[in-house]
């Protein structure tokens, strides 16, 4: 196990800056996600730590030490890779054993900790197999098993869910998070995917135009988005946006009405106000009634999203219980209630308590 | 018939050039040869039967038979590795991401256009001449050169330069064939301390194996049938001593210098015959080296 600790780290291609000076310290044991959308430099980050990328300038330090020059198979990483990078001449067995053979690992080693990864990973029947004669999932288990072997200080994962189907992502996301308590070993994973981010991370960091717009535990960035970027981003469904303006107290929405501004929020300016789609309530009781036309129903079984269109203009999209009898078309009120909000100024940086309470 | 020539009449029509190409200068020349190696024929009598008597002269009588074999085997067998590892090294060099690369591989091709020619053949003698450019190179630094063409143990090893200097189409597509060997798999190799030559060997290599196999399968074929370089160099002859005596520089002679055709013609299918036997070899061997990635197994 080793923590890793980024200063003010900097990667340009040319004369396009990638990455903007991330500063982050990944705690030993943690299992971090790098959560961002396409082109954010989540990946380029990760191959940085990898040492398959050379910075630009700041430090990258694994443990004690800086590995800014240290080539990638002298860093005691293991990285599974989004297409699995398995090596397609060779059998399961050689795939998990290159790496140790190149170690000069005594014979026996090696075999002992193939065998492990191959138990571990419930993969011996296809140790004689080759890459091609896997299924995708299978495939994945062997890359993964491939990162076992070597028994690092630091996993290194890009995206390695991403080309399996629906059922399979799940189950390998459990089998995954199994690992991880497992081998207790330092974890940075890299997806898109926020289920996966929230479902798998001790910590998420969100990365935006490669600058960290905020590192937290799951339960931080849910609850208290520190902007409008992490807000949206965080959650599914995405979380709804009013722009009110503020005045005596209370937050005044363009065709709507007002909202009492819960205590901690200040008065004054343009606000945006976030509220999560599972936050609406269906009929009046809340601190604003909404009334509006219900333009599309998605039902889930355990939920439907229900797309409320406003007189205002705006829509808002609402979470209910999958037996709520809501139809295409129907009039609906909606009621929200101030202190369910989260509040946006002008330049999108949240009002109001920056909460730490772990969920 | 009358129905399908009335339906079929106008394909036919547009295919009768190559049809007639084919079968006037290809399946009959062939038939016709193989009738011809077991005949004595000096063009202006018709061909006498004589059933395996050029065969049995062949193997049994005529040493420069065995001279021709034993001076195209030491070509194939030097020339066709060593022009494959250098076009490789090339490619791989190539492959790095070099500025410009398409001027280079523009650059290296050209000797593969120009190197069958006749006009590279005398360029070729001009350069090794005793007098010639590598000479006054070598005497330009105090040394003194051999007669590379006309001393008979270094004639062979002008042509094999030759033959390695036309690296340009199989160094293209070995590049094609790096090019295609997914990057990530040399990163996976990085973090498994994989070293440069552990990359090559265990990457590299297994993974380019099909392009290998191919070129050399098409250079061999190649070398085996190569002719223009040695006939000017030798002044036509296989000179000095039958030193660039190629196969198909004495199946030349014997053809168009001495009028044997039957002789000729038996010894153009024993050229075919060592062609296949070496390329079904090279088939029957890529089962245990070669491995393609969408076979089914």
């Amino acid at each position: 196990m080793a923590s890793v600790t980024l200063s003010s780290v900097v990667k340009a291609y040319g004369n396009v800056p990638v990455i903007h000076g991330i500063d982050l310290a990944v705690n030993s044991g943690e299992f971090l996600v790098l959560v961002g959308p396409s082109g954010c430099g989540k990946s380029t980050l990760l191959r940085m730590i990898a040492g398959l990328e050379e910075i630009n300038d700041g430090t990258i330090a694994i443990g004690e030490r800086i590995v800014n020059d240290l080539p990638a198979s002298q860093r005691n990483l293991s990285m599974v890779f989004q297409s699995y990078a398995l090596y397609p001449h060779m059998s399961v067995r050689k795939n998990l054993a290159f790496g140790l053979t190149n170690l000069r690992m005594p014979k026996d080693e090696i075999s002992r900790r193939v065998t492990e990864a191959a138990r571990i990973l419930q993969i011996e029947p296809l140790m004689e197999r080759k890459p091609r004669q896997l299924s995708g999932g299978q495939k994945q288990r062997v890359a993964i098993g491939r990162a076992i072997v070597r028994e690092p200080q630091l996993f290194l994962f890009d995206e390695p869910l991403s080309n399996l189907d629906a059922e399979l992502r799940v189950q390998m996301r459990v089998e995954l998070a199994g690992l991880y308590q497992r081998l207790g070993t330092t974890m940075i994973y890299v997806t898109h995917d926020q289920t996966e981010a929230m479902t798998m991370a001790t910590r998420i960091v969100v990365l935006n135009k490669g600058v960290v717009e905020q590192v937290g535990t799951p339960y931080e960035l849910y609850n208290f988005p520190c902007n409008r970027f992490v807000a949206t981003f965080i959650g599914s469904p995405k979380m709804n946006m009013l722009e009110a303006t503020t005045a005596d107290g209370a937050a005044e929405i363009a065709g709507i009405g007002k909202l009492k501004l819960p205590t901690g929020i200040p008065a004054k300016g343009p606000v945006s106000i976030g509220i999560r789609p599972e936050q609406i309530a269906i009929g009046d009781g809340g601190d604003l009634a909404i009334p509006g036309k219900v333009s599309l129903v998605e039902y889930l079984g355990s939920e439907i999203f229900v797309y409320v269109q406003l007189a205002s203009g705006e829509r808002l999209l609402v979470q209910a219980p999958g037996d709520a009898r809501i139809r295409n078309g129907e009039p609906i009120t909606l009621s929200i209630s101030g202190h369910q909000a989260h509040y946006f100024d002008a330049n999108g940086q949240r009002i109001g308590p920056k909460g730490k309470r772990q969920g | 018939m009358q129905k399908f020539l009335r339906k079929n009449a106008p394909a036919y029509v547009f295919l009768a050039p190559w049809l007639i190409g084919f079968f006037l200068l290809a399946i009959f020349p062939i038939l016709a040869s193989l009738y011809l190696s077991f005949t004595q024929y000096d063009v202006v009598r018709p061909p006498e039967w004589v059933g395996i008597e050029n065969y049995q002269y062949m193997f049994e009588f005529d040493y420069r038979f065995w001279k021709s074999m034993q001076v195209t085997f030491t070509f194939v067998v030097i020339s066709v590795p060593a022009k494959l590892i250098f076009a490789l090294a090339v490619a791989m060099l190539l492959d790095k991401g070099i500025r410009a690369v398409g001027w280079y591989r523009a650059l290296f091709y050209l000797p593969s256009i120009l190197g069958g020619s006749i006009a590279v053949a005398i360029l070729w003698r001009q350069l090794f001449d005793y007098n010639g450019v590598i000479n006054s190179v070598l005497r330009f630094f105090g040394g003194d050169g051999p007669y590379w063409l006309s001393d008979p143990r270094y004639s062979l090893w002008t042509l094999i330069v030759l033959a390695v200097w036309q690296f340009g189409s199989p160094m293209l597509i070995f590049l094609a064939g790096l090019r295609a060997i997914p990057q990530d798999l040399y990163e996976a190799a990085e973090i498994d301390a994989a070293g440069p030559a552990r990359k090559f060997f265990a990457i590299t290599v297994p993974l380019l194996a099909p392009v290998i196999f191919f070129n050399l399968v098409l250079q061999m074929i190649e070398a085996f049938k190569s002719f223009s370089g040695a006939f000017i160099i030798s002044g036509g002859t296989g000179a000095p001593l039958d030193s660039l005596l190629f196969f198909t520089v004495y199946l030349f002679n014997e053809a168009f210098s001495y009028f044997r055709m039957g002789y000729a013609s038996a010894l153009g299918w024993v050229l075919l015959l060592i062609i296949a036997a070496f390329t079904a070899i090279a088939f029957w061997t890529s089962k245990y080296w070669v491995h393609y990635e969408n076979e089914r197994g």
